[in-house]
């Protein structure tokens, strides 16, 4: 088998030396009945690089790549041009075979890449302190909400109309096991994004107001005006974002008064791969709040020659050291997925985010114009970024699924992220990135105009 | 907080301090180790390495009150700057693909080219995860593919996809738990942890809404059966089991520690960290575990990437399977694969399983990790069932030629009580005044090996724990074999040069007490500047 090393004669020589007359006597405290005499039942024998390739090249044909098609999905997951360099680096060996830099003497590559990862991270949100990275946006939000009931001892959590309902459902998942309680109502399908309601449910026992940045129909709330209204109560601020690209023309969310600012880092280097690996976001605007913080933590220090050098830092805080009292159960994160974010905006800089943004906005601005021109078609949103919603008069699902025979990935519907009717599947989120072409934006009103005569 | 640098020296600057020996240079530079400004002391905010349309004068008009006054402060790097910086750092790590990286409990074996080269198909790659289900089948075949597998090999009769890692997987295990125990009206409050566990189960259990209690081993590194069998009771909700244990031991009474574990109306977890140990010989659904998370970034070798992303799906016994979270795929006779996601859960259930599925709910957004499932399941049908078998023997001759390579220069407490699993387990005992296990493994870092797990776990004094994995070579283990002997021979001596070892890192070591007093968490600008 190609990947073991060891020949028979080494076995042989090393058994010898253990003193054991087979592989199998070594397992001699495993019970006799449990053990099992020969290869798993069912499956096939090893097979050759080239037979393993045939086999998932078969099974990713059977899937529509999005290169194929005129693509507009996003709702949390986000296609840009990831360029070459970014997979270049992280198929590096010294980064893609690395453990945890437990031993920082040898690992100052990914530590200083952590550092710089983190600072990145902290300025792009307007916040203080970041940490190495989550699973996901959706369990980043999910820890913010933890952090924040530590933080002010207090347990009722308040949730937007316009948070991604995957992660409203991650919350109601966990606060059925734990002492914190949801409250969350579904969004209208309005152009407001539903502020006054949202500030109106603030009270004396929240914890915490969680609000979406621009939020899941595209709508762009006033975070400032929540922020004043949360701190008024004694409750904390967190800010999700899904597509941290918006930042490159939105104000960051640490400068509109945001406590803490969570999100998806997808968008930035990492693709689309079906939901996942993805990059969980964790930012703070008060350092004093640092040792309640989930997750790792890179830090400068020197070594014994006074040098530089980044260390894994305030570990007390984690499993394995806390164990049960730690502020989070998360040990591996998303190491690499941070360092494809990490060399992604290293090559944008703030000139290139910037840029990017600004034609992810005019195209979207473009294709918002040219499907409002459609008949029975009406764009939802004053104010988006590189995503908007679009209200039909009829239920827009099966028309998502007509179209993709016409290579057009139109959307995702709302019908498809709030199954519960009362308006919403007759709405299409539209997201338009810089992949997508003039003719793009064309054979979708087409394809819409012609579902609709 | 003071977050400004505190550390004057840039590199481009000598080091005065430099030992006798060396030969100081005007860069701080050594030949082919090359030291690397952070990007901020590098960057600035007008370059950028990607090329696109500049913006045009009204850039903002629909962005409402909110856009952006404020600088972002980021500096970009050209193209080739890029790849300079980036490939700097990198020569400053260790990795499995320069050398053995022998962390117990952490299984860093090869990663095969051909999983990345799989996961980069735009058919995986380039898919999002709310596209319509018919445009997805593919994607759908791998995860129940993988499924079918991951359950063959476990006996088990369930398994839950979407946990992003091993300790996401834990916290699915324990909910699992906890929602079959809530959906017979039974509020039990304790799981029960062994001292040795990783320091996820406790804390997952914690997050999980319990209270952690330790079970005691005995004298043999094993579960107390008897102390074990004692505080089991109405308030019990799991047992936390790892199997094979961080002793490197196989739990020869597990079988026994389940039944009395269900008899008691508890249920069994158990951590597969260390899977790889039993892949292809042992099934643990034969024991009578209820459910085990499974590294794929351990046993199933797909890249651990300096920290993640890994991947944890969770096997689960009959007991178990109806509780697990949304989404999931099912095949049903017709032969198509579902999604079954929050909208379709209760139709789906009643149509095909009589309506017993009552998933806890949604652990994350979106499917899981597609990217790591991919690699996984190229690996387990490029090893096969004969593959897989051989792995795990290599491995576990692998770790007892070590143990039998080095016991009669260290001490193996449990070395006695005969054959390891996957990885061998040493104590400090014998080492000289002022040696410590800490100065054996920055020695062994001079030397060209990545340590071993030190101080882990907590029940053996100074603990190591050595876990070669099947991937290499006996040559590598012979030449590590040789580290470690002469390694053990300086710390019984007392050898103080080993104080302040490694010698011949990028780094000295370094001073982490400070790291953690005056957190410097992020760049700031000199304030000279």
């Amino acid at each position: 088998m190609r990947y073991l090393p060891l020949t028979d004669t080494d076995r042989a020589v090393m058994l010898e030396r253990i003193g054991a007359e087979s592989v199998d006597a070594l397992f001699a405290d495993v019970p006799g009945e449990h053990y099992l005499d020969g290869p798993v039942e069912g499956l096939p024998l090893h097979a050759s690089e080239m037979a393993v390739e045939n086999h998932m090249r078969r099974l990713s044909k059977q899937n529509l790549a999005a290169a194929d098609t005129a693509f507009f999905c996003g709702a949390g997951a986000y296609r840009h041009h990831v360029p070459s360099t970014v997979d270049h680096i992280i198929q590096r060996g010294e980064f893609l075979t690395a453990y945890t830099p437990y031993q920082p003497e040898i690992a100052q590559g990914t530590l200083q890449m952590l550092f710089e990862f983190q600072t990145q991270v902290a300025r792009l949100y307007g916040c203080e302190i970041a940490n190495a990275s989550m699973y996901d946006g959706s369990t980043a939000c999910w820890e913010a909400i933890v952090m924040a009931a530590r933080l002010t001892k207090r347990d009722r959590i308040l949730l937007s109309g316009g948070l991604h309902p995957h992660y409203v459902s991650v919350a109601e998942t966990m606060a059925r096991f734990t002492p914190g309680h949801v409250d969350y109502q579904l969004p209208v399908l309005a152009s407001d994004p539903g502020d006054d309601a949202l500030i109106a449910r603030i009270d004396e026992e929240t914890s915490c107001v969680v609000v979406q940045y621009p939020d899941i129909m595209g709508r762009i709330s006033d975070l400032p005006r929540i922020a004043e209204a949360a701190h008024e109560k004694g409750a904390l601020l967190i800010v999700v974002n899904t597509e941290p690209v918006a930042l490159g023309a939105l104000e960051a969310p640490g400068n509109l008064g945001a406590d803490i600012v969570v999100g998806e880092g997808q968008a930035i280097g990492v693709g689309l791969q079906f939901g996942g690996p993805y990059l969980g976001l964790f930012a703070i605007t008060n350092p004093k709040h640092v040792r309640q913080m989930p997750g790792r933590l890179c830090g400068e220090t020197v070594d014994a020659d006074g040098k530089r050098g980044f260390v894994l830092t305030l570990s007390t805080r984690e499993q394995h050291i806390r164990r049960e009292k730690a502020t989070s159960n998360i040990c591996t994160n998303s190491g690499l997925c941070a360092l494809a974010f990490s060399v992604h905006m290293t090559l944008l800089g703030e000139k290139g985010l910037t840029a990017l943004a600004a034609e992810n906005h005019r195209l979207a601005c473009k294709a918002a114009d040219r499907l409002a021109q459609v008949d029975g078609v009406s764009v939802l949103n004053e104010s988006f970024f590189n995503e908007f919603t679009i209200v039909l008069e009829r239920e827009i699902r099966p028309l998502v699924r007509e179209l993709t025979d016409k290579g057009v990935l139109a959307g995702v519907s709302l019908g498809r992220l709030f199954p519960d009717g009362d308006g919403r599947e007759n709405g299409l989120l539209v997201t338009v990135t810089e992949t997508v072409t003039d003719e793009d934006i064309e054979a979708l009103a087409t394809a819409i105009e012609e579902a609709l005569a | 907080m003071n977050t400004m640098n505190q550390s004057g020296w840039k590199p481009g600057t000598p080091v005065p301090s430099a030992g006798e020996d060396d030969y100081p240079t005007a860069t701080g530079n050594k030949a082919l180790m090359l030291e690397e400004p952070l990007l901020f002391e590098l960057g600035t905010r007008e370059t950028c390495g990607v090329d696109l349309p500049e913006p045009a004068a009204d850039a903002s008009p629909r962005l409402g009150q909110f856009a952006r006054k404020q600088p972002l402060d980021l500096p970009g790097l050209s193209e080739p700057e890029t790849v300079r910086h980036y490939t700097r750092l990198s020569r400053q790590n260790y990795a499995i693909d320069l050398g053995l990286f022998p962390l117990g409990s952490c299984t860093m074996k090869h990663n095969p080219r051909l999983n990345e080269k799989i996961a980069r198909m735009p058919g995986f790659a380039d898919v999002h995860p709310l596209q319509p289900v018919d445009t997805v089948r593919g994607a759908l075949g791998v995860i129940n593919e993988l499924a079918h597998w991951l359950i063959a090999l476990t006996g088990m009769h369930g398994v839950a996809m979407s946990p992003k890692a091993g300790a996401h997987g834990e916290l699915c295990g324990i909910l699992c738990i906890r929602a079959a125990l809530e959906a017979r009206g039974d509020m039990r409050k304790v799981v029960l942890v062994p001292e040795s566990a990783h320091g996820t189960n406790p804390a997952t259990a914690a997050f999980a809404g319990y209270e952690v209690e330790d079970i005691p081993a005995g004298p043999d590194g094993r579960v107390d059966l008897a102390a074990l069998k004692q505080r089991l009771g109405p308030d019990v909700a799991a047992v936390m089991i790892t199997n094979p244990n961080t002793c490197g031991l196989f739990e020869r009474d597990m079988k026994a520690i389940s039944d009395a574990v269900h008899a008691a109306g508890g249920f069994v977890y158990c951590d597969g960290a260390n899977f790889n140990a039993i892949m292809g010989r042992v099934r643990p659904g034969d024991l009578g575990v209820d459910a085990m998370h499974i590294n794929l970034h351990k046993t199933f070798s797909t890249p651990h990437g300096g920290g993640g992303p890994g991947s944890g799906p969770v096997v689960l016994s009959e007991a178990l399977s109806p509780f697990g979270p949304l989404p999931y795929t099912a095949r049903t006779k017709d032969g198509v694969i579902h999604l079954v996601e929050e909208e379709n859960a209760d139709a789906f259930s009643a149509e095909h399983f009589d309506g017993r599925m009552q998933s806890f709910g949604r652990m994350t957004a979106f499917h899981g990790q597609m990217g790591m499932f991919t690699r996984a399941l190229a690996y387990i049908l490029s090893h096969g069932a004969d593959g897989l078998r051989q792995a795990s023997g290599d491995a576990v001759l692998n770790a007892n030629y070590l143990l039998r390579s080095l016991d009669d220069v260290l001490d193996a407490p449990f070395g006695d009580a005969g054959h390891c699993m996957h990885e061998a387990l040493f104590s400090d005992e014998g080492f000289a005044e002022g040696m410590s296990t800490l100065d054996l493994a920055k020695g062994l870092i001079d030397e060209g090996f990545h340590p071993m797990t030190m101080y882990f776990p907590l029940v053996v004094h100074g603990a190591m724990l050595i876990e070669p994995t099947e991937t290499e070579s006996k040559a590598t283990l012979d030449q590590f074999v040789v580290a470690m002997r002469s390694l053990a021979d300086r710390v019984k001596a007392g050898d103080e040069t080993l104080n302040t070892a490694p010698h011949h890192a990028p780094r000295a070591r370094l001073d982490e007490a400070q790291a953690a007093r005056k957190p410097v968490l992020a760049h700031r600008k000199p304030e000279t500047d």
